[in-house]
């Protein structure tokens, strides 16, 4: 079995290349086969006629499509994703520096949608038509109806302004605090690391609001799938052995239909990973966050193309790599996903 | 409609009173969408310094903004613009979706691997992600946000339209069509595609909500629509700014527009999926 299970792995590893030959691909498009001049595009909007012609030819933007696209290739290989007009820096610094802050962001998102969805959705089940059931379910169809850019400006007026509670929505910290030393970029986990617990509060202080943003979005399909798929488990033969057979009800719930209906669970965190990435430039716009997302869209706004390239690329790239894990968590699980592969 | 679907029909509605109130709402949003011009009750791109940033009142009932417009006419206004977006989006996908499934579906092969190869490439990617790299490099205009909301909603509608023709072409009747002389492209389009609506409906109904909420976080973060053209999801962004110092009502009232708009829709889709099939209520 450990044997199956370890190839099983290798073949989905394999698998993913496809889509990330797919990924780069399209991102080249992007850029060179539609209409516009991407050498106007890149040089940016102040660009004078020679700078313009310098930029096409130092882009290689003169030669053949397939040409150009071997060229893209050598550069993803070196590393080299052009360099931001806006910031000055390479994208690949700028991306580098901020990804962490769009990581812990999302990161806890999903972490405080899970902690939510999961209970919600096993209260749901067990009560079939019952106010729980009624209400998680109007609370699934209410969660993927709101716009999150609104969830977020609508949580700073009540919980900043009104309330007081939450610290202004001004990136992850506030400037009387300054960044703990990096080891992972989260500053969750590098202020705990440093043992500084002023610090870490402050920080989750700082995250609490648009992580909780991202979370409601994010809560809505996994707590949807939760009750469906537990409700599906409780009626099944083996549970009715199970609870015939006089085990406690919650080993029953826990150890027998929990387990089997987490798997179409991890089945949806691919969509909700696709949810979360997209939702994330909108709150990190929201919540003045400093992570790729805000990086992207600033530098939409000042119609920098390079920046937007390395962040479609990397946006995309990052997604292929979750649902590769979500995949392997799947088989690691789910002894029959080796078997029947 | 037969008479047990109108029975149906009408036993639907009465067990399920949200998916009516939904239907209203639709009905009062459709309204707005064709005569909103005629309904505001002010211009919505005047604009009048001397009101500038009043709350709420029995002359604005949403407010006014910055310039001193009425926010209650520039919301009802921008109904238009947001579920036209939605709805040739919706459409465009639809259409292209079910050619494109109907032809991977029936034909299996060769055009189902290329089919199928290109539909994962776009899955490939987060599709907000997806749709806003589209605009950076079509252009920034409201023609290309319905381009970019059409093709990251491809998939969907691809996806389910090739599974449901695979497992209906071996069916006996598109047997019997085959053996009474049809043309194979008259077998997809007249015996094999009506069977599929049904189940199509309850997506288009689902994904007009998620189409709507698309296009308004594309003009949030500044692409296809241009101020001072009315929008939903532009005028939250411009409210933004107001909304730490208090003036909450520039921002609220359009985005709770935005956000009924798509619970009606999200609603209405789960109301038909109980009309189509009781069994896959979850």
């Amino acid at each position: 079995m450990a044997h199956s299970t370890g190839k099983v792995i290798g073949q989905r590893i394999f698998g993913a290349i496809p889509s990330v030959i797919g990924v780069v691909m399209v991102t080249f498009l992007l850029t060179r086969a539609l209409p516009g001049d991407p050498a106007a595009f890149f040089a940016g909007p102040a660009a004078t006629a020679e700078a313009i012609e310098e930029v096409r030819a130092t882009l290689g933007l003169d030669k053949t499509l397939p040409e150009q696209f071997f060229l893209y290739l050598g550069d993803l290989v070196r590393g080299d994703l052009g360099t931001s007009l806006t910031t000055g820096q390479t994208v690949v610094y700028d991306l580098a520096t901020r990804l962490p802050a769009s990581l812990e962001l999302t990161l806890a998102g999903l972490v405080l949608a899970i902690a939510l969805a999961l209970p919600l959705g096993i209260l749901a089940a067990t009560r079939p038509n019952s106010w729980i059931d009624h209400s998680v379910r109007l609370l699934a169809t209410a969660g993927v109806s709101l716009p999150t850019f609104f969830t977020g400006l609508f949580l700073i007026y009540i919980l900043y302004y009104q309330l007081g509670w939450a610290p202004a929505p001004l990136g992850r910290l506030d400037i009387l605090y300054s960044a703990p030393p990096q080891v992972t970029g989260l500053y969750l986990i590098d202020s705990l690391l440093a043992g500084d617990l002023e610090l870490f509060w402050a920080a989750a202080s700082q995250l609490f609001l648009p992580a909780v943003t991202l979370g409601l979005f994010a809560l809505a399909p996994l707590a949807r799938v939760t009750r469906a798929s537990m409700l599906g488990m409780l009626s099944s033969d083996f549970i009715r052995t199970a609870r015939a057979s006089g085990l406690p009800p919650r080993q029953v719930l826990f150890g027998y239909a929990f387990r089997n209906a987490m798997l179409p669970v991890i089945t949806t965190l691919g969509v909700v990973f696709s949810f979360l990435l997209g939702a994330n430039i909108l709150v990190e716009k929201v919540f003045a966050w400093p992570g790729i997302g805000s990086y992207a869209v600033e530098a939409l706004v000042a119609s920098d193309y390079a920046p937007i390239q390395g962040f479609i690329l990397t946006m995309a790239l990052l997604y292929v790599v979750l649902n590769l894990l979500i995949d392997l968590l799947y088989v690691v699980i789910d002894p029959r996903a080796g078997v029947e592969a | 409609m037969t008479s047990s679907t109108l029975q149906h029909t009408r036993y639907v509605i009465s067990e399920n009173l949200v998916t009516f109130g939904a239907f209203a709402l639709f009905l009062v949003l459709v309204l707005f969408a064709i005569f909103g011009d005629a309904i505001a009750p002010y211009d919505p791109l005047a604009s009048n310094a001397t009101v500038a940033l009043q709350p709420p009142s029995s002359a604005h009932w949403f407010g006014t903004d910055e310039l001193g417009r009425d926010i209650l006419s520039r919301v009802i206004v921008a109904t238009r613009l947001d579920l036209g977006i939605a709805v040739v989006a919706v459409f465009l996908s639809f259409l292209v979706g079910s050619i494109l499934g109907t032809c991977a579906g029936y034909f299996g092969g060769w055009s189902d691997r290329i089919i199928s190869r290109c539909i994962d490439t776009l899955m490939a990617f987060p599709l907000f992600v997806l749709a806003m790299g589209l605009v950076a490099a079509l252009g920034n205009t409201v023609t290309n946000i319905i381009y970019a909301t059409a093709i990251i909603n491809l998939p969907l509608y691809t996806r389910v339209v090739r599974s449901e023709i695979l497992v209906r072409r071996e069916a006996g009747f598109v047997e019997a069509a085959r053996l009474t002389g049809n043309s194979e492209w008259r077998i997809m389009a007249r015996h094999l595609f009506p069977n599929v609506l049904p189940v199509m409906m309850v997506h288009i109904s689902l994904n007009m909500g998620w189409a709507i909420l698309n296009a308004a976080g594309l003009s949030f973060i500044g692409l296809g629509v241009q101020p001072p053209t009315p929008e939903w999801g532009i005028m939250v962004a411009e409210g933004a700014t107001y909304i730490v110092s208090g003036e909450w009502w520039l921002a609220l009232f359009p985005g709770a527009i935005l956000m009924l708009a798509v619970f009606c829709f999200n609603l209405l889709g789960d109301g038909l999926r109980d009309l189509i099939d009781p069994r896959m209520r979850t």
